[in-house]
C-alpha cells in the first residue's frame, strides 16, 4: 500500500526526522490561510498523488504569494496529474501540501528496501539526489552505497558513518546522520514498511539535513497490525476495477488486449496471459480468482471483466486443485446468466472432477466452448477475439 | 528414493483443528501421509481425524516423536509457529499460508538458517512424493510416481507442470512448491541440491516466473552443479512492466527479473526452456528421449 508525501511525512515526524512546517489543504479556499499559518513569503505546493515524476509535470510550484498557491490548488484539485510514471489517465488530486521554501545547499539520496538477495533491510544513499538515481547506479556505480541491516540488531552508529562518507557529510551532519538512521530502520521496521525513499534528502543552506519529500509503501501483508496505517488507504489512487476487485479478494490488473482473463492462481494467470501472446492474442486483464474460486467470486469476476469495454471473449482457466471443476462449472453458468454475458466464453477446466465439469458446461443452454487443452482453448478464444 | 519425504515421514500439523488443514490433513491421510497428530493450542488432549491433538509442540514431540511439520495457522501467528517448531528440533517445516508480513520472514529465515533446519513456503501449495506423502493441497490425482523432480514458485503452474509430465508417462520423484513471497523459506538452489542427489530423480522441472532474481542465481548454481537435464518454464512474459501481477515476488523493478532475461539466463546456463506454458511436458520428452 502507497502513502502520499504528506502522510509519510507524518510518520517522518512521529520519528523525529527533520520535516518542513507544512499543511494539507484538500479544498482551494484553505490555501491562503495555511500559507499564513505556516508564515513567511515563499512557499512549495505539491500536488499529492501515488506517483514519482510530479515536479516535470508542473505538479510543484514555488509561489510568492498566498493568491498563488490559491490559483495552484483551484488548478490542481479535483483535476488528474499526468507524469511518466502514471499511466494515461493520469491520478487524481485531492489534496495539496503547502510547505514553507527550504533554502537547499546539496540534494542527496537515501532510500531503504527489504533486499530479497541478502535478505536484510538495505539502505541505499548517494550524493546524487534530486535526479535518476537509476541512470546513477548504472554511469557512476562508486557514488552509491549498499549498507545492510539486520533488523533484529537495527542501525548501528557504524552504518551511519559508512554512509555518511558516500553522503559526503561533514562531521557536524554525520552527527545528526546517525540518530536519522537510526529512527528511519525503526520506522520502517515498526510500521512494517517495503519501500522508503527521500529523494532528495538536502543540506540546507544552514548546513543541516532535511527530508523534502517522503515515498513510503507499507506491506499489505502487514496492514493488519497497522491501524493507523490502514486509515490512511486512499482508493481514489488505484484503479477503479482493481480496487474492486481487491474488495471481493480477487486479484486484478487492466491491460489493454481484448481477451478477459479469469484463472485461478497468479502463476498460471501469468502463463495464460503468455499462451494468448504466444497464439498472437492479446490479453484484457490478469485476474486470479484465488484457491478457494465460489461462485460469487466468480460471478464478481466476470463483472469486473466485463466492466471493460473492449473486451470481445472471456477466457476461464481453472486447474481444480481443491476445488471442484463440476462446482466450477456450475458457478461459470450461475455467473453468465446473472451477469447476462453477450459475449463468447471459452472454458478450460482441468484437474479435480474435470470430465464433470465440461459435461455440466456442454449440456448448458448458453453458447460456452468448453476445451480441456489449454493450447486449444487458448487458440480458440484468439480467433473469436478477431 | 525421492526428498524431503517418504512414508515414513512422521508428520504434525499446527493449527490441526482449523477449516484449511482439517480439510487438508484429512486427503493427507487418505493418500497415506503418515500424520501422527496435531497442534492447536488450547485444546490439548482432544482427538481430531482419530489424532491426538496438543497444546505445544513439546508435548507432541514428546508423545509421538514427528519430524516434519505441516503449518496452516493464519499469517499473524505464522513466525510464532515456524519458531516454535524450528525450536523443538522439527526438520522440516511446510508453511502453506499465505500472507504472512515480510519482515516477520526476515526474522524467521535467519533463526531457521542458524538452526540448520529447512522450511518450505510459505505461500505454497507444499510438497509431494507421489505414492509416499503428501504435506500440501495439492490435488493428489494428477501425481504419479516417477523420475521427474518439480520445483516451482507457483501453486497452480506447479499443478500443469506436474498433469503434463503425468499425462506423458514420466511422472515424478517429488514436487516443491517454494512460494512466491519475497523471502522463501527454501530456494531453487537449495531443492536442486537434493534433486542433484536423489537416485530417482532423472531430470528435473524448474518453473519460475518474474520479479526478483531467483532463476538467474538457479541458472548459475546448474551451469556450475547439476548433472541432470534442467527443463525451466517462467511465467509472465506478457506481464507489463512495474504492474504487479498478485505475488509479492512478481515485481519488475529496475530492468531485471524480466521473463527475457531470466529465459536467456537460463539457455545460457544450459537449461532446457519450454517456450510456452503448454510445452513442459513435451520439452521432457524431447530432453528425456534424446
Amino acid at each position: 500500500m502507497n502513502l502520499h508525501e504528506f502522510q509519510g511525512k507524518e510518520l517522518f515526524a512521529q520519528y523525529g526526522l527533520p520535516i518542513s512546517n507544512s499543511k494539507v489543504i484538500y479544498e482551494a479556499e484553505d490555501a491562503f490561510k495555511a500559507c499564513r499559518d505556516i508564515g513567511g513569503s515563499k512557499w512549495v505546493v505539491k500536488a499529492q498523488v501515488h506517483a514519482g515524476g510530479r515536479g516535470k509535470a508542473g505538479g510543484v510550484e514555488l509561489v510568492d504569494t498566498p493568491e498563488e498557491a490559491t490559483s495552484f490548488a483551484k488548478k490542481w484539485l479535483g483535476k488528474r496529474l499526468i507524469t511518466y510514471q502514471t499511466d494515461e489517465k493520469g491520478q487524481l488530486v485531492n489534496s495539496v501540501l503547502i510547505e514553507e521554501c527550504t533554502d537547499i545547499a546539496e540534494e542527496l539520496y537515501l532510500s531503504a528496501v527489504i533486499d530479497r538477495e541478502s535478505q536484510r533491510v538495505v539502505f541505499i544513499g548517494s550524493s546524487e539526489g534530486g535526479v535518476n538515481i537509476e541512470e546513477v547506479a548504472k554511469n557512476s556505480p562508486e557514488k552509491i552505497i549498499y549498507e545492510s541491516i539486520d533488523p533484529l540488531c537495527g542501525a548501528q552508529g557504524f552504518q551511519a558513518r559508512k554512509i555518511a562518507k558516500v553522503l559526503k557529510l561533514n562531521n557536524e551532519q554525520t552527527k545528526q546522520f546517525t540518530p536519522m538512521l537510526k529512527n528511519l530502520m525503526k520506522l520502517f521496521v515498526e510500521k512494517d514498511l517495503s519501500l522508503l525513499e527521500i529523494n532528495p534528502l538536502v543540506i540546507t543552506s544552514g548546513g543541516l539535513l532535511h527530508c523534502l519529500d517522503a515515498k513510503i509503501n507499507i506491506d499489505s501483508n502487514a496492514i493488519y497490525r497497522q491501524p493507523e496505517i490502514a486509515k490512511m488507504h486512499d482508493p481514489s489512487q488505484e484503479d477503479p476495477r482493481e480496487s474492486e476487485a481487491a474488495k471481493n479478494d480477487l486479484s486484478y490488473v487492466s491491460l489493454d488486449g481484448n481477451i478477459g482473463c479469469m484463472v485461478n492462481g497468479a502463476g498460471l494467470a501469468m502463463g495464460t496471459m503468455d499462451t494468448i501472446k504466444y497464439f498472437g492474442g492479446n490479453p484484457a486483464n490478469f485476474l486470479d480468482v484465488g484457491g478457494t474460486a465460489t461462485q460469487e467470486r466468480v460471478s464478481k469476476a466476470f463483472k469486473i471483466i466485463l466492466d471493460d469495454p473492449e473486451v470481445k471473449v472471456v477466457l476461464v482457466n481453472i486447474f481444480g486443485g481443491i476445488v471442484r471443476c463440476d462446482l466450477i462449472a456450475e458457478g461459470v453458468l450461475a455467473a453468465i446468466e446473472e451477469v447476462g454475458v453477450q459475449i463468447p466464453v471459452v472454458v478450460r477446466l482441468e484437474g479435480n472432477n474435470a470430465d464433470l465439469g465440461s459435461e455440466i458446461l456442454s449440456k448448458a443452454n448458453i453458447k460456452i466452448e468448453s476445451i480441456n487443452n489449454l493450447g486449444h482453448a487458448a487458440k480458440k478464444a484468439v480467433e473469436l477475439a478477431k | 528414493m525421492s526428498i524431503l519425504v517418504n512414508k515414513d515421514t512422521r508428520v504434525i500439523v499446527q493449527g490441526f483443528t482449523g477449516s484449511q488443514a482439517t480439510l487438508h490433513s484429512e486427503q493427507a491421510i487418505e493418500y497415506g501421509t503418515n500424520i501422527v497428530g496435531g497442534i492447536t493450542p488450547g485444546k490439548g488432549g482432544q482427538t481430531h481425524l482419530g489424532k491426538p491433538v496438543f497444546d505445544t509442540m513439546n508435548e507432541a514431540i514428546e508423545s509421538v516423536q514427528p519430524n516434519a511439520s505441516l503449518i496452516f495457522v493464519p499469517a499473524p501467528f505464522c513466525k510464532d509457529s515456524i519458531l516454535e517448531a524450528a525450536e523443538s528440533g522439527i526438520e522440516l517445516i511446510v508453511c502453506i499460508t499465505e500472507g504472512v508480513p515480510t519482515l516477520d520472514m526476515l526474522d524467521v529465515k535467519k533463526r531457521v538458517d542458524e538452526l540448520g533446519i529447512t522450511l518450505i513456503g510459505p505461500n505454497c501449495p507444499g510438497l509431494i512424493t507421489p505414492g509416499e506423502a503428501k504435506l500440501g493441497i495439492m490435488p493428489a490425482s494428477i501425481h504419479m510416481k516417477g523420475s521427474i523432480g518439480i520445483i516451482s514458485r507457483s501453486g497452480t503452474l506447479t499443478y500443469e507442470a506436474v498433469k503434463q509430465t503425468s499425462d506423458l508417462g514420466f511422472g515424478q520423484s517429488s514436487c516443491v512448491g517454494i512460494g512466491g513471497d519475497p523471502i522463501p523459506g527454501s530456494s531453487f538452489i537449495d531443492i536442486l541440491k537434493l534433486f542433484e542427489n536423489d537416485s530417482q530423480t532423472e531430470a528435473i522441472v524448474m518453473v519460475g516466473e518474474i520479479g526478483g532474481t531467483a532463476e538467474e542465481n538457479a541458472a548459475e548454481f546448474i551451469k556450475n552443479n547439476v548433472s541432470k537435464p534442467v527443463i525451466s518454464y517462467i511465467a509472465g512474459q506478457t506481464a507489463p512492466a512495474g504492474k504487479r501481477m498478485g505475488h509479492a515476488g512478481a515485481i519488475i523493478s529496475g530492468g531485471k527479473g524480466t521473463a527475457a532475461d531470466k529465459i536467456s539466463n537460463l539457455k545460457e546456463c544450459g537449461v532446457h526452456v519450454a517456450d510456452n506454458l503448454t510445452e513442459i511436458g513435451s520439452t521432457v520428452a524431447k530432453v528425456i528421449n534424446k
